[in-house]
């Protein structure tokens, strides 16, 4: 089925979940994400259960610690 | 406050902006604006907010300058390392225009300081370099209603999102809480593109002028991400989260405090 992700059009075993989805989209660290879902900003605690259908706009949203010094 | 002629010809490339005119400048030059992290943010925001006129300035850092800095931190050159951050970024800020104050906070932004510092401020730029800290800058903002410019980089990526507490997605809307320590990259696979930080830095002071002048459409419940490899900017809309542990109506976090550092500390670190 087709998802978008991050703005792209990206084709994804049925009935994913949205751990599976991290895992698939080969994200790293995935503690490092937080998932938004057509507009919702999910639990973390959902990823499991959360099952994704057929033109979901998901975005991956990377923690983002830089600025100063020391990065 | 009547602008002076030298005024009327510094800032005329701002005068003859109809959004800004004479009054908008007026206003930036009676605006003040807090800097928290004179580093690879900091310095593209305090040089063109000094330049712009804005009347206050104040800088949070404990640091100082290191050889490494130079690569990005624009507001610190050769001769400065060694010297407090603080100190530097004033004279530089000065130097740009002897209009705008500095205030010069020479310490850590932390829960039993950081209140008392931002209440003194229109707006708050986010320029620090660890979780702890925004999220702390995050949520003094919310307990004093103060709107700030969350921005983070990374190698060649970065974002930004601006914050009107209590109206607009705050950061623990998107991130509850900083990521656990297991998840931390290390220290070599860490690096940023120096001229990254000029882009966001420089994005996150266009964002504090607009607020002060009242102009545009601010960053609001959008962040705004930047790939410098691909030259991509992407928005992507984040609405308020219903259960956001600090700004939803039950909210867990009901006072200040510090999160723990668990990003390792690259200054002592030899990787």
């Amino acid at each position: 089925m087709n998802l978008v992700v991050n703005g792209k059009k990206t084709n994804i075993t049925d009935r994913l979940t949205v751990s599976q989805l991290l895992l698939e989209e080969n994200v790293k660290m995935p503690q490092m994400v937080s998932v938004e879902l057509n507009g919702q900003i999910l639990r973390r605690s959902d990823f499991e259960q959360t099952i994704l259908k057929e033109d979901d706009k998901v975005e991956f949203l990377y923690f983002m610690g830089g600025g100063n010094g020391a990065d | 406050m009547e602008l002076t002629e030298q005024q009327m010809d510094r800032y005329s490339r701002h005068i003859i902006l109809e959004q800004v005119g004479g009054l908008g400048q007026e206003k930036l030059l009676a605006s003040r604006v807090l800097i928290v992290g004179a580093g690879g943010l900091g310095a593209p925001a305090a040089v063109y907010l000094a330049a712009a006129g804005i009347g206050t300035i104040g800088v949070v850092d404990s640091d100082k300058v290191d050889l490494s800095n130079l690569q990005r931190q624009i507001i610190h050159h050769t001769p400065d390392i060694g010297e407090y951050k603080v100190v530097s970024a004033e004279r530089k800020i000065r130097a740009i225009n002897p209009d705008t104050k500095v205030r010069t906070y020479r310490q850590r932004a932390m829960a039993d300081n950081i209140r008392d510092i931002i209440r003194e401020y229109d707006f708050v730029i986010d320029g620090t370099d660890n979780f702890p800290a925004k999220f702390l800058i995050n949520d003094a903002c919310y307990f004093e209603k103060i709107p700030f410019s969350h921005a983070g980089i990374l190698q060649f990526e970065g974002q930004l999102i601006t914050v009107l507490p209590g109206q607009t997605t705050c950061y623990r809307c998107i991130f509850s809480s900083p990521p656990p320590a297991n998840a931390v990259p290390s220290c070599s696979q860490a690096g940023v593109l120096g001229v990254l930080a000029g882009v966001i830095g420089s994005l996150q002071a266009t964002e504090a002028i607009k607020y002060l002048l009242g102009i545009g459409k601010l960053l609001t419940s959008t962040l705004l991400t930047y790939n410098a490899l691909t030259m991509e900017f992407r928005k992507v809309q984040l609405n308020r989260k219903p259960n956001c542990p600090l700004c939803s109506e039950n909210p867990q976090i009901i006072e200040l405090k510090d999160e723990k550092q668990i990003m390792c500390d690259l200054k002592n670190c030899k990787c």
